[in-house]
């Protein structure tokens, strides 16, 4: 079964980055200027069945954001169709949910229930959680106590406890110690085997290679490769090698 | 189509509003019920010292006045940045986007909740009791807070695409202070003025209020018929536009 499905995807974006004030609006009004645009996508196409994860590269601003964002359906395409079966976890800015002047129990439990975790399953997990992310006794702390690197590993704990047909994730594998990020990999590796779909970014190729096993690479927003992990990667990194 | 389960996040995102909101304050919710208060006496002061206007029960009039618009307007300028001040959660986590004004507005209720307790310990100091028609309370509450929920969710949805929209709020605000009966009574309203100043919810809310505490008795048939009126044709209309705008949030924030 495919798992998710893009046909002839585009995104745009006003260059201005929408109209926020009236004054503009009025504007747009007497002048009917037309905006510039850029594509954050451009007529992109691919599908992945279950099982399958898919590593996207590209340097920044190629759009990879703005393609794991269609797949949890943040961001609606301008052109084309997305087609997207199961549920979908999303580990893009992690802690985005989070509050500083809460504690960690109290994020714990926002983070999981905006996950889309059902509050039986968040009591049940909650050990589990507080485990995995071992920040200890700082979890009836508020966050603001907490460091960079605590805050993420609790994020991450939640996110990674929630059991989705479809993983997305952005840059979220740089997080804690050399420890915890194997903890994480270890997790992520177990995910794929129990058959599920993965989407990662990420500009390491080291750990793509433990997650992923097909890649694509984005450039401006079109698609310049897709296909098997090492042979994308190694194109890639070809080129970018060539034009420094 | 998200998954999740809606109530447990309605309540979590109501608890974080309230818990923050109150965690700030040394005085907590104290802070909730000093407001009314000093508004009441410095009203009761201006009409009777100053003006020499005797009301009987100034105070609680005042008091019934105040508590409904303190909630509106906290509720009213709250939720309409609600999405903006939340922008991290609307663009990065995939929730059904209207739990954010909804959650903003019923964490707002609570406060509404604890400003009714001093309410209530006016009408008993100034002799009022409590009476069958208090029956009604919950149900014209009700009907106000879907009211504010429509209203809400309209000009939350507006706020993301026109930055301005929190002035106009804070505008309407200060103007619906006065078309409100809060300082004054119904009675003063020319009788051709009566119809139409009765449809505004929130004079409706106030009116009802003081014929329950005040007199004792249900409000009229027809007042409650126009708040229920107002109310849900203000929900529907505010759900059909958040419907039609929440496709280009993410573009937007």
């Amino acid at each position: 079964m495919d798992r998710i499905v893009f046909e002839n995807v585009s995104k745009r974006f006003l260059l201005s980055g929408g109209r926020k004030l009236l004054r503009g609006h009025i504007r747009d009004l007497v002048k009917r200027a037309d905006h510039e645009c850029f594509y954050a996508l451009r007529d992109v196409s691919f599908s992945l069945g279950e099982g399958q994860s898919l590593a996207v590269i590209g340097s920044n601003g190629a759009g990879k954001s703005t393609l794991l964002n269609m797949i949890t359906r943040l961001c609606p395409p301008d052109d084309g169709r997305v087609t997207v079966n199961g549920r979908v976890s999303a580990m893009l800015e992690l802690g985005s949910g989070f509050h500083p002047d809460l504690t960690g129990i109290e994020n714990l439990r926002l983070n999981a229930s905006l996950f889309g975790m059902s509050r039986k399953r968040t009591a049940d997990l909650f050990e589990q959680i507080v485990d995995f992310s071992g920040v200890g006794e700082f979890i009836t702390q508020p966050l603001r106590t907490y460091s960079a690197g605590m805050m993420m590993r609790l994020a991450f704990s939640v996110a990674i406890h929630i059991d989705p047909d479809i993983l997305v994730v952005d840059e979220a594998f740089g997080v804690g110690d050399q420890a915890f990020q194997a903890k994480c990999v270890e997790r992520m590796q177990a995910f794929r085997k129990a058959g599920k779909t993965m989407v990662c970014v990420s500009h390491a190729a080291d750990t793509l290679r433990k997650m992923c096993d097909r890649a694509m690479w984005l450039d401006r927003g079109q698609v310049i490769l897709e296909g098997d992990l090492e042979e994308v990667i190694a194109a890639y990194q070809g080129r970018t090698v060539a034009r420094a | 189509m998200w998954h999740g389960d809606y109530r447990f996040v309605l309540q979590n995102l109501i608890l974080k509003d309230f818990k923050v909101r109150y965690r700030n304050m040394s005085l907590g919710m104290f802070w909730s019920l000093l407001n009314p208060l000093i508004m009441m006496t410095v009203l009761t002061l201006v009409y009777k010292r100053f003006m020499h206007i005797d009301t009987p029960g100034y105070s609680v009039a005042v008091l019934c006045g105040l508590v409904p618009f303190n909630f509106f307007t906290l509720a009213w300028s709250n939720g309409t940045t609600s999405l903006v001040e939340n922008a991290t959660l609307v663009k990065r986590v995939p929730i059904p986007r209207e739990v954010v004004p909804i959650s903003s507005v019923l964490s707002n209720c609570l406060n509404f909740l604890i400003q009714f307790g001093v309410l209530f310990a006016f009408t008993f100091i100034f002799g009022y009791r409590v009476s069958r028609a208090w029956l009604w309370m919950p149900l014209i509450s009700f009907l106000f807070i879907l009211f504010v929920l429509g209203l809400v969710l309209a000009t939350a949805a507006l706020d993301v695409y026109l930055r301005d929209m929190r002035y106009v709020v804070e505008s309407a605000n200060t103007v619906l202070f006065w078309l409100v009966p809060i300082i004054y009574g119904f009675e003063v309203i020319p009788d051709s003025f009566k119809e139409l100043y009765s449809l505004n919810p929130i004079a409706a809310m106030v009116m009802a209020l003081r014929r329950i505490i005040m007199e004792a008795s249900a409000p009229a048939p027809s007042l409650v018929w126009k708040l229920a009126l107002g109310s849900v044709v203000t929900l529907a209309a505010g759900w059909i536009i958040f419907r039609r705008l929440e496709h280009r949030f993410y573009d937007h924030l």
